[in-house]
């Protein structure tokens, strides 16, 4: 049962399977383990990056394909729910349209950079969506009366989303039962679906094919295999399951601006994370989210700490500047691409000798 | 944008024209003559041309035209030393844009240790440190670069996939870094005294720091193209480019050649940062990350790996981009993306593909 949920691609690993239990568990119960806005944010935050950096590891880990513009999906998916509902107003059809409109937005725009840019080397690929990206980036900031500009769009979700709806009035395991609860599990549903579909996409058929071609692309098309077709495919796949994630980040943050979603700093976590959590293992989106956003929103307290403790040093207090996190990750980031490519997961796998 | 189509018809399908700046000069007995490819290189006066009915004031234009050619000439040496290393090495530096801020940060050390001389009311003193800044951001970006190459860059040659992650990376830590020594904060760099303000050119008023970066970009573009086409060495980095294996079975150590090029490139980014950051006037460690973005496209419209293309597209960057900012502010912030759409669609390529990729 559960080999057949998760498409048979096992963990393979006995601590990654323990690790991956772990968090699966947590996030399933975070709002009754870790009570609190706080973690209840980092834990939507964790499921949304689970799902986005899932996404990106189809077009990089399994296809081999580099791009930038995997924020503009994302933050294609996120306007779409918030232009929706500041438009249509609060409801449950404004929230299909948003996302309907935004998978449709996504789905023609990654075909277009697709098919224009995907025929040629790869490199070509990673400038020319870099560019497109930061020109969305502009044209977000630009079109202030549909996006609001700089300062984004507030909007308000369906009732019972919202945080003044209650489903009881007494608390349930010391947990009010309002609507961030609900919403927080409606996130955590759709986000797992979202993850199983990625995961039975990449151990389908059309996935081992996409493998091949990163291993090997010459002799992918020399057996058979249109490429330019199964590349132009999975960048469509990951733009459209990008864009959910999106439409997710929106509708748990109810806000959103050119910062939260389309920045390229998200874009450079994103890299980060797949990188680090393991190209190519999908668990690495897992691991990796999980280990980076609780880091993000721990460690540079710990940091803060080593920096005060380290005072009367001072470039190694600097260095160890909260602030400098960032620091530390790209040189993990430059050391996991030199000895293991296959990220923390890989390692774990191949520990285990599967 | 719109004279490119009408050249559409006068050009040639012709693969084998070679670039001015990057071509091998072929033997005479051989029937193909070297010819050059004049399309391109009338794309920059038939754009100032074409813009000048729109903008309707001569002054105007010729303002525009100097501030356009002064940025297409700042964007050249920043992209020239990416488009030298792309071609020979075909490695695509992601981290080059760490180069630009780092020179630019050089600059602002440098000309804040040197009061005396920025503010001295005299020429020749803010020359001087000017110099002195742009020495110090050579130097320092291409002994980082040499560090760049030996640690990140040398270990992934031929893998493109980990040449951007990594390069990317690379990118990250000194991003990090500058903010380490320098502060998160955006920094004021101001012009030396005697560089501020402009000269009167009849009713056009051209900014005299504009002038000094069209000199300095026409130096490095003459030393650039005199060191390719009329050294052994230049020819050694041409020929690098059409087949670098042949190089290296020739005899020659192809390794030192690429260590020689990517310091250059590293130092030319260094130079490049300083031009840039005055230009800009305050220099912020996101710069090199925005640059990237510019001279990526610059790169592209040029062809990748030919210095030739790499100078036309610059300029046509930088003169696009004040056009429009005057004409029509808005489509300015697109000017780029879509003069790159449109040469695309004219030349997949570039204007001067480099024949061997």
């Amino acid at each position: 049962m559960i080999s057949r949920l998760l498409s048979h691609d096992m963990p393979r690993s006995r601590v990654l399977a323990v690790i991956l239990t772990v968090i699966v568990l947590g996030l399933a119960f975070a709002p009754f383990l870790f009570p609190g806005a706080k973690s209840l944010n980092v834990a939507a935050k964790i499921l949304i990056f689970i799902v986005l950096v899932a996404s990106y590891d189809l077009l990089l880990g399994y296809t081999g394909i580099v791009s930038f513009a995997h924020t503009m999906f994302f933050g294609i998916g996120a306007y779409g729910i918030a232009i929706a509902s500041t438009r249509f107003g609060a409801g449950w059809s404004s929230l299909a349209i948003g996302a309907c409109g935004a998978v449709a937005l996504s789905l023609l725009l990654s075909l277009v950079i697709g098919l224009f840019s995907l025929r040629v080397r790869a490199i070509f690929y990673a400038m020319i969506t870099l560019a497109v990206a930061s020109a969305f980036q502009t044209l977000a900031s630009q079109l202030s009366e549909i996006t609001g500009g700089e300062d984004g769009l507030n909007f308000r979700l369906p009732e019972v989303l919202a945080p003044s709806f209650s489903l009881s009035e007494t608390p349930f395991l010391g947990v009010s039962l309002d609507g961030r609860l609900i919403t927080y599990y409606l996130v955590f549903l759709i986000a797992a679906l979202l993850f199983l579909a990625m995961l039975r996409i990449v151990n389908s058929p059309f996935g081992r094919v996409l493998q091949a071609i990163r291993e090997n692309d010459f002799r992918a098309e020399a057996i058979g295999y249109r490429t330019v077709v199964y590349r132009t495919w999975s960048n469509v796949l990951a733009a459209v399951f990008a864009t959910l994630a999106g439409c997710l980040l929106a509708i748990w943050l109810r806000y959103n601006g050119p910062d939260t979603s389309l920045s390229f700093e998200i874009m450079i976590d994103i890299l980060l994370i797949v990188v680090i959590g393991g190209m190519g293992t999908m668990y690495g989106a897992i691991f990796g989210a999980t280990a980076f956003l609780l880091a993000q929103s721990y460690l540079q307290d710990l940091m803060g700490l080593a920096s005060g403790a380290t005072q009367s040093v001072p470039l190694l207090s600097a260095l160890l500047s909260p602030d400098r996190w960032l620091l530390w990750l790209g040189i993990l980031f430059i050391l996991s691409v030199y000895f293991f490519p296959t990220g923390l997961v890989g390692k774990l796998r191949s520990r285990s000798g599967a | 944008m719109d004279q490119t189509p009408t050249l559409n018809p006068a050009v040639p399908p012709a693969p084998a024209a070679v670039a001015a700046g990057s071509g091998t000069p072929q033997p005479a007995a051989l029937p193909v003559t070297r010819q050059i490819d004049w399309a391109p290189l009338a794309l920059v006066p038939a754009l100032a041309l074409a813009a000048l009915p729109f903008i309707g004031s001569m002054p105007t234009w010729i303002t525009l035209t100097a501030a356009g050619l002064a940025m297409g000439m700042i964007i050249f040496i920043i992209a020239s030393g990416l488009t030298l290393i792309f071609g020979l090495m075909d490695v695509l530096n992601f981290g080059h844009g760490v180069f630009i801020a780092l020179g630019a940060f050089v600059a602002v050390s440098v000309m804040g240790a040197l009061p005396d001389w920025t503010n001295a009311d005299s020429l020749l003193l803010n020359l001087g440190a000017l110099a002195a800044a742009m020495a110090a951001a050579m130097i320092v970006a291409g002994v980082l670069g040499a560090v760049f190459e030996r640690v990140l860059v040398r270990v992934v040659y031929g893998q493109h996939l980990k040449q951007i992650l990594i390069t990317m990376g690379g990118m990250v830590v000194g991003e990090e870094l500058i903010k380490v020594i320098w502060g998160p904060a955006q920094i004021p760099l101001p012009l030396p005294a005697a560089l501020r303000g402009s000269v009167l050119l009849g009713d056009a008023a051209i900014e005299k720091y504009r002038l000094i970066a069209v000199v300095v970009g026409l130096a490095v573009f003459a030393a650039l193209v005199l060191v390719l086409n009329r050294t052994k060495l230049g020819l050694l980095i041409r020929a690098g480019v059409q087949d670098r294996e042949m190089v290296e079975s020739l005899g020659y150590r192809i390794r030192r050649l690429f260590v020689g090029v990517f310091i250059a490139g590293s130092a030319l980014a260094g130079l490049g940062g300083v031009m840039w950051g005055l230009y800009q006037q305050n220099v912020i460690p996101q710069m090199g990350a925005q640059v990237n973005v510019l001279i990526f496209i610059v790169i592209i419209i040029g062809g990748l790996g030919s210095t030739g293309g790499c100078f036309l597209g610059a300029l046509l960057v930088g003169l696009l981009a004040n056009y429009t900012g005057f004409l029509a502010p808005k489509v300015a912030l697109f000017s780029n993306i879509l003069l790159m759409v449109a040469i695309l669609l004219w030349r997949p390529q570039g204007v001067y593909p480099v024949t061997s990729r």
